[in-house]
């Protein structure tokens, strides 16, 4: 398939990286399934060769809980934008996470809704200038690991394209774990959001990930107010949580020894 | 049993594993009864987030090889009309059961309605077919659940159970086959080799076969508009051959997958069309039991009426209604919403035949004493 994406577009670094780790690890790709959702990042899927759902907006990670329950030896990577990940997608990914199903989430995030023309999405700064808010952005932008987090991933990780090496480390990072990951990769489009917000070239783009990505240990350091419209990036949580998968296993175990079902033991009402 | 447990175990009985969905009045029995007897089965039950999420998840344990299913009513399954779409054009096989609940909207929780068969037929967007199916007894459920499993694999494509909540939420006696006795649904697999599997490339009767993720096939599933290989296709002429075939492989099929009872003016069973009828009742669901016992009270005043009761609502059985009702003097189709199926039904044979519908959307169930004045109207 010719490449779709733009010139200057950051996508082709996250695909790229992601294939690298893939063949890294060796992985089969009969046992791999690739959800998408819909926009550019969601056209990866033309691109793999591994099993692949084109699915409809913002539900991929919808697609990926079924997969994975129906089948959790395989591994499974949903790939959206911030339009189809953080804005229709929003609830399918806080419950992806509190769920904690074994799928690694890969958010382009280029801070607009590229495919239809540049409108604003919830990841556009605030006064931020789009197709939709030509006079700025009146609304105040999600912080999507923030909000994963405290949704209850156990791995979240933020990199840019500009921080090429960081993008393969951290997607092989959230492989190697059974758990729900999101891997937010901050993502250039010099063709829309660039062009409106005095940063029309690749370059222009490249130099605002290199200025306002700082690693996460150093951006804890700052104060409140040096941190505003920095990005912290790095891994920014992991911890332990056993998966959905693992979880269900130990449902199954109760319902087949508890035969018609049993109350729940009162330490886990 | 209750006929949303007949629903349930039918589902089982066809060999579906995975449920996702998301409570709502009157099917939230479905739900309970997946939760608490999926997982000793080895099945999932998953509680999704919402309606849109439950047949997303519904879509993807199915192309990974588990016959997935999901149960919901009227404001569930005006969300659910997204994934219907995406099964449509996927083509993925998966069940949706509809208990009918009085609308629009959130309406009237707990009381029943038949209003939903339009939305069934035309809710997602696009050029589409639908294949829905009701059930008129709780003993009907538990086999049209069977059968919506097995369409669902036979056309790869998504089918819709309309259930009413009067059937949902009625005990009554059902007569089950043995533990092992009916053959659960089979996934038409692919015949060549991996390297040769193309997943939209259709079998004579235009269904394409279907692998699964996790088998020696590699495939994909596309909701835009795509090739046989199922890449991206913005030709003019892979768009009018696509849609066509997602119509014409259901349209096809009808002939040979509809389903229908018949009762007699005796209220006996029958195989044909009596001559010389009075009356046809065209009737499916909760309404076809109020017919028949019209048609049975009116027999005594003189009036030979005969009640079709349809199982396979859509594709709708063009030819079945045609050779019924042209028997008849008169086609009366009761149903509990405004005048749905009986738009069809006008359509087959409304320029031979007098179609006159009988309505009730309030909430309650159609009675015999609703259709009983137009039936003995008939003969006046």
């Amino acid at each position: 398939m010719p490449l779709f994406w733009c010139a200057g577009c950051g996508n082709g670094v996250i695909l790229g990286a992601l294939l690298r780790v893939f063949a890294k690890l060796d992985l089969d790709p009969r046992r791999m399934v690739a959800v998408t959702g819909i926009g550019c990042f969601g056209k990866a899927d033309d691109y793999i060769k591994t099993n692949a759902v084109h699915a409809t907006h913002g539900r991929a990670l919808a697609v990926a809980t079924g997969v994975k329950l129906a089948n959790p030896d395989l591994t499974v990577v949903a790939l959206m934008g911030d339009g189809d990940c953080a804005t229709i997608g929003g609830n399918h990914l806080i419950h992806a996470a509190r769920r904690n199903v074994g799928v690694l989430a890969v958010v382009a995030n280029n801070l607009n809704y590229g495919m239809t023309g540049g409108q604003f999405s919830a990841t556009t700064p605030e006064g931020g200038i789009s197709s939709t808010s030509p006079y700025g952005n009146p609304e105040a932008a999600f912080d999507l690991c923030a909000l994963a987090e405290a949704a209850g991933a156990p791995f979240v990780a933020r990199t840019t394209v500009y921080h090429v090496a960081q993008v393969q480390n951290l997607l092989e990072a959230a492989l190697r774990r059974p758990v729900f990951s999101l891997v937010e990769v901050l993502s250039s489009c010099p063709v829309h959001f660039g062009r409106h917000n005095n940063r029309p070239r690749p370059k222009d783009m490249m130099d605002l990930w290199r200025d306002v990505a700082l690693p996460v240990a150093r951006f804890r350091e700052m104060d409140p107010p040096q941190r505003a419209g920095k990005y912290p990036i790095g891994v920014l949580v992991d911890r332990e949580r056993p998966d959905f998968c693992a979880r269900y296993a130990e449902v199954r175990e109760r319902a087949r020894a508890g035969g018609a079902g049993t109350r729940p033991a009162p330490a886990e009402r | 049993m209750l006929g949303n447990e007949a629903l349930f175990e039918g589902a089982v009985a066809a060999g579906a594993r995975f449920y996702a969905g998301y409570p709502i009045t009157p099917s939230s029995e479905i739900a309970e009864l997946a939760a608490r007897r999926l997982p000793a089965l080895g099945g999932t039950y998953v509680q999704m987030e919402d309606e849109m999420g439950s047949l997303a998840a519904v879509i993807g344990a199915s192309l990974a090889g588990v016959m997935a299913f999901t149960a919901t009513s009227g404001p569930g399954f005006s969300l659910m009309q997204e994934h219907i779409g995406l099964a449509a054009m996927a083509e993925v096989p998966c069940v949706i059961i509809d208990v009918q609940r009085s609308g629009p909207s959130t309406g009237l929780a707990t009381r029943p309605a038949q209003a939903d068969v339009m939305q069934a037929r035309w809710g997602t967007h696009g050029d589409h077919a639908a294949v829905a199916l009701a059930p008129a007894s709780v003993e009907d459920c538990f086999f049209v659940a069977a059968r919506a499993f097995e369409l669902a694999e036979l056309l790869r494509a998504p089918v819709i159970v309309l259930a009413d909540e009067v059937i949902g939420h009625l005990r009554e006696r059902a007569t089950l086959p043995a533990a092992g006795e009916l053959q659960p649904a089979r996934r038409r697999w692919p015949a060549c080799p991996p390297d040769e599997y193309r997943p939209y490339a259709p079998d004579p009767d235009g269904v394409p076969p279907l692998a699964a993720f996790g088998s020696d096939y590699i495939f994909r599933a596309n909701s835009s508009m795509h090739d046989e290989r199922g890449y991206p296709s913005s030709s003019p002429e892979v768009a009018a051959r696509v849609i066509r075939r997602l119509c014409d492989k259901v349209a096809g099929a009808e002939p040979a997958i509809a389903r229908w009872r018949a009762f007699g003016p005796d209220g006996r069973a029958i195989a044909g069309p009596p001559a010389g009828l009075d009356a046809l009742l065209v009737s499916y669901g909760a309404a076809a039991r109020a017919a028949r016992a019209a048609a049975h009270e009116a027999r005594t005043a003189g009036v030979s009426a005969a009640v079709l009761q349809l199982e396979l609502i859509w594709p709708f059985p063009v030819e079945v209604v045609e050779q019924w009702g042209l028997q008849a003097r008169r086609v009366l189709v009761p149903e509990m919403n405004l005048g749905q199926l009986v738009l069809e039904v006008e359509r087959v044979i409304g320029k031979r035949r007098p179609v006159t519908g009988v309505h009730r959307s309030d909430g309650e169930a159609l009675t015999p004493d609703d259709i009983l004045p137009h039936l003995l109207g008939v003969r006046a």
